[in-house]
């Protein structure tokens, strides 16, 4: 059945369908909406829901369910996501899952409240102390939630490892139709490591504290392994109208969907302009843009910031193809055909530069 | 023969890495000596805290998870909202819960969380050397007050009880010490209270205990011991704060629904 519902309430939704038994929250704009659909719907459904003290202590309390089994959810924005990464870091030690759902606004420090992109460098590179990453989702329509939830639900279990969910303002606070028929709730894992009192079995404990420098380094390890299977097995990205493009844009979350529309002037104007929407930023779609790059020599990389997912479009081409990247931070949203028009410039730039290089050779 | 003394079955056969004179080990042993004696060892969950306390799942032979500092308050209540049929508590020193850790455990006991603290006060950071802690008693000298803690620049002891017993969901604050032996069995008496308040579901229960650091207070152990009587107890008089007998109608009412179970919900 469809319904209308804004992007945080249907998160919250998505998350009880995915099994989700336990949520603690602390306010901040602009994901209110999906603490105060939590406070309603857990009451009603008799799960647990905590309006913590704070950010730190929300994460602490997730850490504390998902140690006793529970699946665990917080979610804030950007300022308090920074306040969570003591946690998020404590969780990826201790091999727990979670889930984190960060609604970004416009930063650094205070900024506003507005739809920002800014916060992928903190999602990307694990954020908090020492060496560890999450896998990341970002999804960019509401209907794309009741996809991303039940899989962020999962791979937090599979992979025992905290993950993130990024949106933004405008995801959190848009309505729109959504459909939650086709969720399906993962299935549970075993979970032999979780504490339900010693009765009958050895003490387990659960700690992050390795004094030894070369045990440390063996756990360091392993977590670099578990990294490295995430980076094999679950990159995720959508291609659109990139079959037979000459520049590919990249862009992700409601980014994306400002580019889709700009993509579609384009391509009434004949500009052959496709678009890759990562929806892991970790891992990141490289292999994808790397074998594109066969046969597309330009990518343009468009970010509500100031540019940080460009870094990864550069590594991941090694210099194969030529990256272009407008941004805009702070905050502000560009129309479609804003940025449809700066697309439009680099494309001739590109095909004027290309036919140059040609005369050269001759 | 009548047995008299023997190693509880939960306290590992392992050494204490603490101080000569330290009463971390004396109060691990009672809580395991009240845990064995109340028959809890399986039902019991521990949150261990950063600092001198935080090794002591080398020690228990129950389930241990370690926290980050100050935070096991909020672990606790993430662990007994999970399952609540567990005995929770947590293990905390005087900078975790006083200091960086405020706000988790004020709020755990403004919410009636059902958990025990178990809160070691000794007056010192023992860990990283014997710097300031918030319970650290004026002009006492530390490595961060070396001409003694000055209440215009450094504040006064925090008395974490007195605190707390302002709060409604608090339900048992009690302070004992742990430098006699008569002190110690108080102490003992105390945390078997403690535990069995939660059992009770009567929400938030805490025990602080006066506990020496000879090494970081630069004293012999007996000297130590004399100086809780002498000076310690005075800002921090030892007795029960609060004793409410009621329910306090905090979290205690989590049903066993909300274990992390498959609970499967339609949307509606």
């Amino acid at each position: 059945m469809r319904q209308l519902m804004s992007g945080n309430a249907a998160l919250g939704e998505a998350a009880v369908l995915s099994g989700c038994t336990h949520y603690f929250g602390y306010p901040i704009t602009p994901q209110n909406e999906l603490t105060e659909y939590m406070a309603k719907r857990m009451g009603e459904l008799g799960l647990c829901f905590i309006q913590s003290e704070s950010e730190i202590a929300a994460i602490n309390m997730v850490l504390g369910a998902a140690a006793a089994g529970a699946r665990a959810m917080t979610s804030s924005s950007g300022p308090g996501i920074s306040l969570k990464q003591e946690g998020i870091s404590y969780l990826a030690a201790d091999e727990l899952p979670a889930v984190i759902v960060n609604v970004a606004r416009g930063g650094p420090g205070m900024g506003n409240i507005s739809a920002s992109q800014s916060d992928y460098f903190q999602s990307t590179r694990g954020g908090g102390h020492g060496d560890y990453k999450t896998i990341v989702l970002a999804p960019a329509s509401v209907q794309e939630l009741t996809e991303v939830v039940p899989l962020a639900f999962d791979l937090a279990d599979k992979y025992r490892n905290p993950l993130l969910i990024l949106g933004d303002g405008m995801l959190g606070q848009m309505m729109e139709p959504v459909d939650f028929d086709g969720l399906a709730r993962p299935a549970d894992y075993d979970k032999p490591y979780i504490l339900t009192g010693a009765k009958d079995r050895p003490a387990r404990t659960i700690h992050s504290l390795i004094f030894d420098t070369k045990l440390q380094e063996e756990h360091n390890w392993k977590l670099f392994r578990k990294f490295q299977l995430m980076e094999q097995n679950e990159v995720r990205y959508e291609t659109y109208l990139a079959d037979d493009a000459e520049m590919v844009v990249v862009a992700y979350g409601m980014g994306a969907r400002i580019a889709k529309g700009a993509i579609r002037r384009l391509r009434e104007e004949g500009l052959k302009v496709g678009l890759l929407r990562p929806v892991t930023l970790w891992p990141f779609p490289a292999k994808a843009l790397r074998e594109m790059a066969k046969t597309v020599r330009d990518f343009f990389v468009f970010e509500m910031s100031a540019g940080q997912m460009v870094d990864d479009v550069k590594l991941a081409l090694e210099g194969e193809a030529h990256v272009h990247f407008y941004g805009r931070p702070g905050g502000v949203i560009p129309m479609p055909v804003e940025l449809s028009r700066i697309v439009a410039r680099h494309y001739y730039q590109a095909r004027s530069r290309d036919s140059a290089a040609k005369e050269e050779k001759r | 023969m009548k047995t008299v003394y023997e190693r509880p079955k939960l306290l590992k056969e392992a050494h204490f890495h603490y101080c000569p004179g330290c009463g971390h080990g004396i109060i691990n042993r009672l809580i395991v000596e009240v845990l064995e004696e109340m028959g809890l060892g399986g039902e019991a969950i521990c949150v261990a805290p950063a600092g001198c306390g935080m090794l002591l799942y080398n020690y228990f032979e129950i389930d241990v998870i370690e926290s980050a500092h100050g935070r096991g308050a909020a672990v606790a209540t993430g662990i007994k909202r999970v399952r609540p049929e567990n005995l929770v508590f947590s293990y905390q020193g005087d900078g975790d819960l006083a200091a960086i850790g405020t706000a988790e455990g004020f709020h755990a006991a403004n919410r009636g969380e059902n958990i025990t603290v178990i809160f070691v006060n000794n007056g010192v950071y023992g860990m990283t050397g014997g710097q300031m802690a918030p319970t650290t008693l004026l002009e006492q000298i530390t490595t961060t007050t070396p001409v003694g803690r000055d209440s215009c620049v450094a504040g006064h002891p925090v008395r974490v009880c007195e605190v707390f017993a302002t709060l409604d969901g608090a339900a048992y604050l009690e302070r004992t010490a742990v430098n006699r032996p008569a002190a110690v069995r108080k102490t003992k008496k105390a945390i078997a209270k403690a535990f069995q308040c939660q059992l009770d579901g009567r929400g938030f229960s805490l025990v602080e205990i006066l506990s020496p650091c000879p090494v970081n207070w630069k004293m012999g152990p007996l000297d130590a011991c004399s100086w809780i009587d002498e000076v310690m107890v005075k800002q921090f008089p030892l007795g029960v704060t609060k004793d409410g007998t009621k329910p306090t109608g905090g979290a205690k009412d989590v049903t066993a629904a909300t274990r992390g179970g498959a609970k499967d919900v339609t949307c509606s």
